[in-house]
């Protein structure tokens, strides 16, 4: 049994595999019961799974837990509640900006990504940073929509 | 976004929480339920024509629906609170909403065909004016006044001049109704509406936007085993032998073979998944999937099992003998397979006892899973109990009916509850996909631009008639028989013009084989008709040199038809000439503009699209800039989610018909991911603008499926008007636009 340490949306967690290469999603979501981050294709091509790994948007789906250990890592779980979304998030429902939902929390990590780096994007930045996240439902318009709303709201606004 | 709130509380009613209850003291008493306590409503009517059967008033003045057809994202959850909340005067935050539940649902039908609202909402605002009269009635006499002396207020009966007041609680608080839907029951009029017409938000996306959404593929049970399910490498391949040895370093995993069925199975998830790539067996060769390269030449040259006449009138010698001055217009329109493409592969749960069992699906189709599950399990129905849970969205069946019944397999032979996950690989390979169709018309046309003819030849693969289920693919593994066949969705509709011609022929050639297996996906079949039948009206509008636009409303005699036609060519600022614009042979990049219209299924939605494109001539890249939507589906209950949904519809039909098609060698599916069956990404999103008509006096109509289908004749009548070039073949990848630009 391999023993991992890792720092999860500002807590530490220890847990055991059996196998040291377990990516992280799965990690998450059957160790630490993080259901928020989705499987979507375990190839890193759909964006379902994406994370912050120290402020950055990574696949958990191939991401080897290990090699995030000692970093901040933070899952969907870890902005907001549905009585207490962050303003991401809160921009997210303001637009109405889902369908099925299945994409939707690797689509906020990638953004909440984005906006830490630029913190007023152009829609045209908005639309290349989602480039890898896929959604099938079609709920792009309302993404877009939602993201260049948060990136307008005043800092640390609601 | 309007104003209504939708409390904490009524969100976790709504789903922001999945209970887990194991009390196992009954019948398919073992669920986890979106809406906490469910499980006291066992034993409650679900005939299809009760009241009962659709909602309880409690005694708290709290109401929980019923609901038969399901939510998939498409904004039922508070569309049917709207209903409800509108007939009974309820606050929709005192309204809980039970969906896709065998044991507590009534059976309303798939949730198919764009008939979620106008069909399974029309049921239950039925149920709900049923239950208003029946209280308005009760209040009278307990309060000694007559029924036209009172109104209702949130859930209050009171006397209009203020003497006395009952609520809903004290009325009936959970007692049954007893009473039968009323089709006659007064419905609330469109001028005292408080929720209907609003665009309330959806109370499930709070959850689903903070990640605390349980979909089924978050459902763990206690002792619940991970299972994958390994695929012969070709199709038609049987299981020679499995080397267990080969797993056995992994932990907990196990195999579990039935014939040839395979799987393992592990306590935790990766283990399952280590398992089974490590997994060591061998198999036959297979049996040889046809050559894909050939499909639409076999597709033409098959046998026919028989020819269907959707439309024949008048006189059709001008195809064969035109007249003098006559011109003949000939064209084939090809649309390839494709998959549902859902982003979250196909998950099941099943937990399988010796008398009973209860399966967690993301099935459309509950209440007729459920028949196929008792099958399965050789359980009396009533002994099965399906229970719907959020998948991710289906647009149609995909893997889901597979990974279900796959679970119930496992789990009945390991005797505890197994949950089944699909790979990315399975879903873009397995799922049942979307046929090819094959579309030839002609036409001819008359010196005034008149249509002396019209003919339309479809050749479609045969759906079985009263097919119970798709045929899944662990029962043919396993041995276990089941009704063969094919199910596609009603492909044969919209293949003839929705226009005043006086000469019409469409037939269907219905042929006996498909490659791959179907299933019907989102519009099915209609996609590819009115691509090929508005893209051929654009063909002749632009022979005759008459703007398509005119063309259509010169022969469209629908008012409501026309009304969106017109008020998409006033929105999009149209300026009528015919198409092609004249192209500059020296600009690199060609613009454009097209429209196409379809009244869904002659007889529901009315959409008119229209879209600007932008054609790189070096690369064959079209951009679409622009996409304008006028739709007419009679009564919106709820405009946002109305719009949602037509976002949707363009944005998967563009994918569809720009990028999407699924590829076989004689093994199996080859294009079994993102990378090799790629989707419409944000950086292609056009701009998207809607003209909604709303008529509060006029029944619900579909919105789920109709204004996919005139997606891709808009995109391509549009291509033409930039460049002149007709594009007749989807999906339109670069280089098929470059090779067809270089032709021209």
């Amino acid at each position: 049994m391999a023993k991992l340490a890792l720092r999860v949306n500002g807590g530490n967690r220890e847990i055991e595999s059996a196998d040291p290469d377990v990516p992280l999603l799965y990690v998450l979501r059957n160790h630490l019961g993080l259901t928020g981050t989705h499987f979507g294709c375990g190839l890193a091509q759909c964006g379902a799974c994406t994370v912050l790994v120290g402020g950055r948007a990574v696949r958990s789906c191939v991401t080897p837990a290990r090699s995030v250990a000692g970093q901040d890592v933070v899952t969907i779980e870890g902005l907001g509640s549905p009585d207490r979304p962050d303003p991401l998030q809160a921009a997210f429902i303001a637009e109405q900006a889902a369908q099925c939902g299945y994409c939707t929390a690797g689509m906020v990590m990638t953004a909440r990504a984005l906006l830490a780096r630029t913190r007023r994007p152009s829609e045209q930045q908005v639309r290349q940073a989602l480039a890898g996240n896929l959604c099938r439902c079609g709920s792009h318009a309302r993404v877009i929509r939602a993201v260049l709303r948060a990136a307008s709201a005043p800092p640390g606004g609601r | 976004m309007a104003a209504l709130s939708i409390s904490r509380r009524s969100f976790l009613a709504a789903g922001g929480v999945l209970v887990v209850g194991l009390g196992l003291d009954g019948v398919g008493r073992a669920s986890a339920q979106t809406v906490a306590g469910a499980d006291r409503f066992l034993g409650k009517s679900l005939a299809p024509d009760a009241v009962d059967s659709f909602l309880a008033v409690h005694a708290d003045g709290s109401v929980t629906l019923f609901v038969g057809k399901v939510d998939i994202g498409t904004g039922g959850r508070i569309a049917m609170r709207q209903i409800v909340g509108e007939e009974l005067d309820v606050p929709l935050e005192r309204i809980a909403m039970i969906e896709g539940d065998t044991a507590l649902t009534p059976n309303q039908g798939a949730t198919a065909g764009s008939y979620g609202i106008a069909r399974g909402g029309t049921q239950l605002r039925q149920a709900a004016a049923t239950a208003r009269q029946a209280l308005l009635a009760q209040a009278a006499q307990r309060l000694g006044r007559p029924a036209g002396d009172l109104q209702i207020v949130d859930g209050v009966v009171r006397a209009k001049d203020g003497t006395g007041a009952v609520t809903y609680g004290e009325l009936i608080g959970d007692r049954a109704f007893n009473l039968k839907v009323d089709g006659g029951a007064p419905l609330k009029a469109p001028q005292s509406f408080r929720f209907i017409g609003k665009s309330l938000p959806r109370p499930d996306l709070p959850a689903k936007v903070t990640g605390r959404h349980r979909y089924l593929h978050d459902l763990t049970l206690p002792s619940m085993l991970h299972a994958r399910v390994i695929r012969p490498p070709a199709h038609g391949a049987t299981l020679v032998s499995v080397d267990e040895s080969s797993v056995a370093a992994i932990g907990s995993a196990r195999v579990v073979r039935i014939q040839n069925f395979l799987a393992v199975v592990a306590e935790r998830e990766w283990d399952a998944v280590r398992a089974a790539r490590a997994l060591q067996c061998k198999w036959t060769a297979g049996t040889g999937l046809p050559d894909s390269t050939k499909e639409f030449d076999s597709m033409r040259a098959s046998r026919v099992v028989r020819d269907q006449e959707i439309a024949k009138r008048g006189d059709l010698s001008a195809l064969s003998a035109p007249a003098p001055g006559m011109r003949a217009l000939a064209a084939s329109y090809r649309w390839p397979i494709q998959t549902h493409g859902s982003i979250g592969p196909s998950c099941g749960v099943a937990d399988v006892r010796a008398d009973r069992a209860t399966v967690w699906s993301s099935s459309q189709n509950t209440h007729g899973f459920q028949t196929t599950c008792a099958r399965l399990l050789g359980l009396e129905r009533d002994r099965v109990r399906v229970i719907y849970l959020d998948g991710a969205g289906s647009y149609g069946p995909n893997g889901a009916d597979d990974a279900a019944a796959e679970a119930a397999l496992l789990s009945k032979t390991l005797g505890k509850p197994v949950r089944v996950q699909w790979t990315r690989q399975e879903e873009h390979g397995l799922d049942p996909k979307g046929p090819a169709q094959l579309l030839e018309l002609r036409a001819a046309v008359d010196a005034d631009g008149e249509v002396a003819a019209w003919e339309t030849q479809a050749w479609l693969p045969i759906a079985t008639a009263n097919l119970p289920n798709i045929p899944l693919l662990s029962l043919d593994a396993a041995g276990i028989p089941q009704t063969p066949g094919r199910s596609t969705g009603l492909i044969y509709q919209n293949v003839d013009p929705p226009y005043t011609m006086p000469n019409v022929n469409a037939v269907v050639h219905w042929i006996p084989d498909a490659p791959l297996r179907t299933s019907a996906i989102r519009a099915p079949g209609k996609v590819a008709n009115t691509f090929a039948v508005e893209s051929f009206v654009d063909e002749i509008a632009a022979l005759a040199r008459v703007d398509p636009v005119e063309f259509r409303l010169r022969r469209l005699t629908n008012p409501r038809g026309l009304e969106v036609l017109r008020r998409l060519t006033a929105r999009m600022g149209w300026q009528p000439r015919p198409s092609p614009r004249p192209v500059d042979p020296k600009a690199a990049v060609l613009t454009g503009r097209g429209i196409a219209y379809i009244h869904y299924k002659h007889e529901e939605t009315l959409v008119a699209m229209g879209m600007e494109v932008a054609v790189e001539r070096a690369t064959g890249r079209i951009r679409v800039t622009r996409v304008v939507c006028a739709q007419d589906c009679g009564l919106m209950i709820n405009p946002d989610c109305v719009q949602s949904q037509l976002e949707g519809n363009i944005i998967q039909t563009l994918s569809r018909t720009l990028h999407e098609e699924i590829v076989y060698d004689r093994n199996g599916v080859t294009t079994v991911d993102w990378a090799s069956y790629p989707i419409l990404t944000f950086p292609e999103v056009p701009a998207l603008e809607f003209e909604l008509i709303q008529r509060l006096d006029q029944p619900p109509l579909g919105v789920g499926e109709a204004a996919s289908t005139p997606v891709p004749a808009a995109l391509g009548n549009a291509v033409f008007d930039a460049t002149g070039v007709r594009l007749r073949t989807v999906p339109f990848r670069a280089d098929r636009v470059k090779a067809a630009l270089a032709r021209s």
